[in-house]
């Protein structure tokens, strides 16, 4: 049995120089200016109050984050609700179509985006070719949403809403139907029971949901740099930018830092509003 | 409970299936189209998939990313089913510190693994190019053996390894002809998660790689900037069909066996 621990050694080393030692440099790099003096000032740089560019941009990656989050949370739950309710055939079958897009390269899915969004894109020229055989009166107005946030929030929807929708689902069928049952015995209407016994359970599954959805939507620089066009650019995209145009390591690394605490601060919120409402909706 | 399905139910599946197969349907579409447009239809043709096999950018990053991926998944399940191994039987709290460890590069964004990784190259010196690309992929590749061969130990009899040893069987015996038919399942999984990850990243690589190593997804983001080439298109497409027909082999088969057990039974 000793000898089966010495298995750990090689991954262990492995860890420490790629795993742990990177994280440590961030950390070293975010306190260091270009020419490799001590400084606070990449810091200072970033929660500059008098000119709050980098904050700006940090709270318009929460934001989008967050709008994008909910809609695919509003439009996720009830599919994830439709598919638990088919036959276990079915329901697996279509689960995988939920699956099958994430195999083909993002990049190009979220590009396609652009053909279809277009001023002149196709669902434009759909709308057009609808107008024609509508009367003056009812017009369809052009969708102009190409390089705004909303495309972002869109790209962040279509990308990330398989991720919501899956872990529901998961939990979904494994709610245990002799307590929707108990609660239809005992006279309650669909919706209470929806309201009283599904939805409760199904929180787990909403919550890793509203995580794994969350997390990429507030760190992506390509979604926005593709549909957002320049001026919608996320604290994703300002960091890529230091690392990759302006060569300022150690302002970039400090943002990193800030980005790695916003995502261990949530978390944490997550997980504590997570074991909170499971040990709730068991003593309900 | 009621089988019946609303028909609000039907539209809204088929609303949700249109939103998230449109880009696909669209980029499938265009790559059979005559012209370079990609908004506009001018007739079929094959030109893209005929000047895709020319182009050797495309053609070089697709050999890199399947070089890269067979690569790293198969070190990261050698390291990470021996660590598996080791974690199964360490102290727990051990096994809780390397855990933690582990689940960082899944926990991290992708952006700050990659630049974590950058800062890490160059401070060690090393060259950005196809070897950093390879062991920046190792990296995040490994976590998902380990969870994927972990459940699997921990449902297998102790006793069973314990007997081999016993009747005179060495440890590495033991462990080729007692264990690893057990957790293999576990191992084919991991390297499968480990093998679509790998195609799949684009942050990473994208701050790993030197100037002259391309994968595909870095190829694709830089040709995003200076206009796509309809031949992409092409090449997604072929990989589409190739891996959904793979994916429904695998799905018929597993079913096929399925039956045959059930049948087996009565």
């Amino acid at each position: 049995m000793k000898k089966i621990k010495l298995a750990l050694i090689p991954y262990s080393v492995y860890a420490l120089i790629f795993i742990v030692a990177p994280i440590l440099l961030i950390l070293l790099y975010s306190f260091q200016d270009t020419g490799g003096a001590w400084t606070l000032e990449n810091y200072a740089r970033f929660f500059d109050f008098s000119d709050p560019v980098y904050l700006k941009v940090l709270w318009r990656s929460i934001k989008l984050a967050v709008i994008s989050t909910v809609i695919c949370l509003i439009l996720g739950y009830p599919m994830a609700y439709i598919l638990s309710k088919l036959s276990p055939r079915v329901r697996g079958t279509i689960a995988f179509l939920f699956v099958l897009p994430m195999w083909m390269n993002f990049l190009l899915r979220t590009y396609s985006w652009m053909s279809l969004l277009e001023r002149t894109g196709l669902i434009n020229t759909f709308i057009e070719w609808l107008n024609g055989l509508l009367p003056a009166a009812i017009q369809i107005p052009a969708l102009n949403i190409m390089y705004t946030q909303w495309a972002v929030v869109l790209g962040n929807v279509y990308n990330f809403l398989p991720f919501m929708i899956l872990p529901i689902y998961t939990v979904l069928i494994k709610i245990d139907r002799s307590l929707i049952e108990a609660a239809q015995d005992l006279g309650a209407s669909r919706g209470r029971v929806f309201l009283k016994v599904i939805f409760p359970l199904s929180l787990p599954g909403v919550v890793s949901g509203i995580s794994m959805t969350f997390m990429p939507a507030v760190t992506t620089f390509v979604i926005s740099r593709l549909l957002g066009g320049g001026q919608n650019a996320l604290i994703g995209d300002v960091i890529e930018n230091q690392f990759k145009v302006v060569g300022d390591w150690g302002f970039g690394s400090a943002m990193s830092v800030i980005l790695m605490i916003l995502i261990l601060v949530t978390m944490g919120v997550i997980r504590r509003f997570e074991s909170d409402k499971t040990g709730r909706s068991v003593l309900m | 409970m009621n089988k019946k399905r609303h028909p609000l139910s039907v539209l809204y599946s088929v609303f949700i299936f249109l939103f998230l197969y449109a880009p696909i349907i669209v980029l499938i579409v265009f790559s059979f189209n005559e012209s370079k447009s990609r908004g506009r239809w001018t007739g079929f043709s094959l030109r893209w998939y005929q000047e895709l096999f020319d182009n050797s950018t495309l053609m070089d990053a697709l050999k890199t990313t399947l070089a890269v991926a067979l690569i790293s998944s198969a070190i990261a399940v050698i390291i990470g089913t021996a660590a598996a191994l080791g974690l199964h039987y360490s102290k727990k709290r051990i096994r809780n510190v390397l855990m933690n460890v582990t689940s960082l590069p899944m926990v991290n964004a992708d952006i700050v693994t990659g630049i974590s990784l950058l800062l890490l190259f160059t401070f060690i010196g090393l060259k950005l190019g196809f070897v950093s690309l390879l062991l920046a992929h190792i990296t995040f590749n490994i976590p998902y053996v380990i969870l994927s061969v972990m459940p699997k130990l921990t449902q297998l009899d102790n006793n069973t390894f314990e007997a081999a040893l016993d009747l005179g069987a060495t440890p590495l015996q033991a462990f080729f002809k007692v264990m690893l038919p057990e957790i293999s399942p576990g191992i084919v999984t991991g390297f499968i998660l480990a093998f679509t990850m790998s195609i799949d990243d684009f942050v990473i690589s994208f701050f790993t790689t030197g100037a002259d190593v391309n994968t595909l997804s870095v190829a694709i983001y830089s040709m995003t900037r200076r206009g796509i080439k309809p031949e992409i298109n092409a090449l997604s497409t072929l990989m589409f069909i190739t891996v959904l027909t793979l994916l429904i082999v695998v799905n018929v088969r597993s079913g096929r066996d399925v039956q045959k057990r059930e049948k087996e039974r009565h």
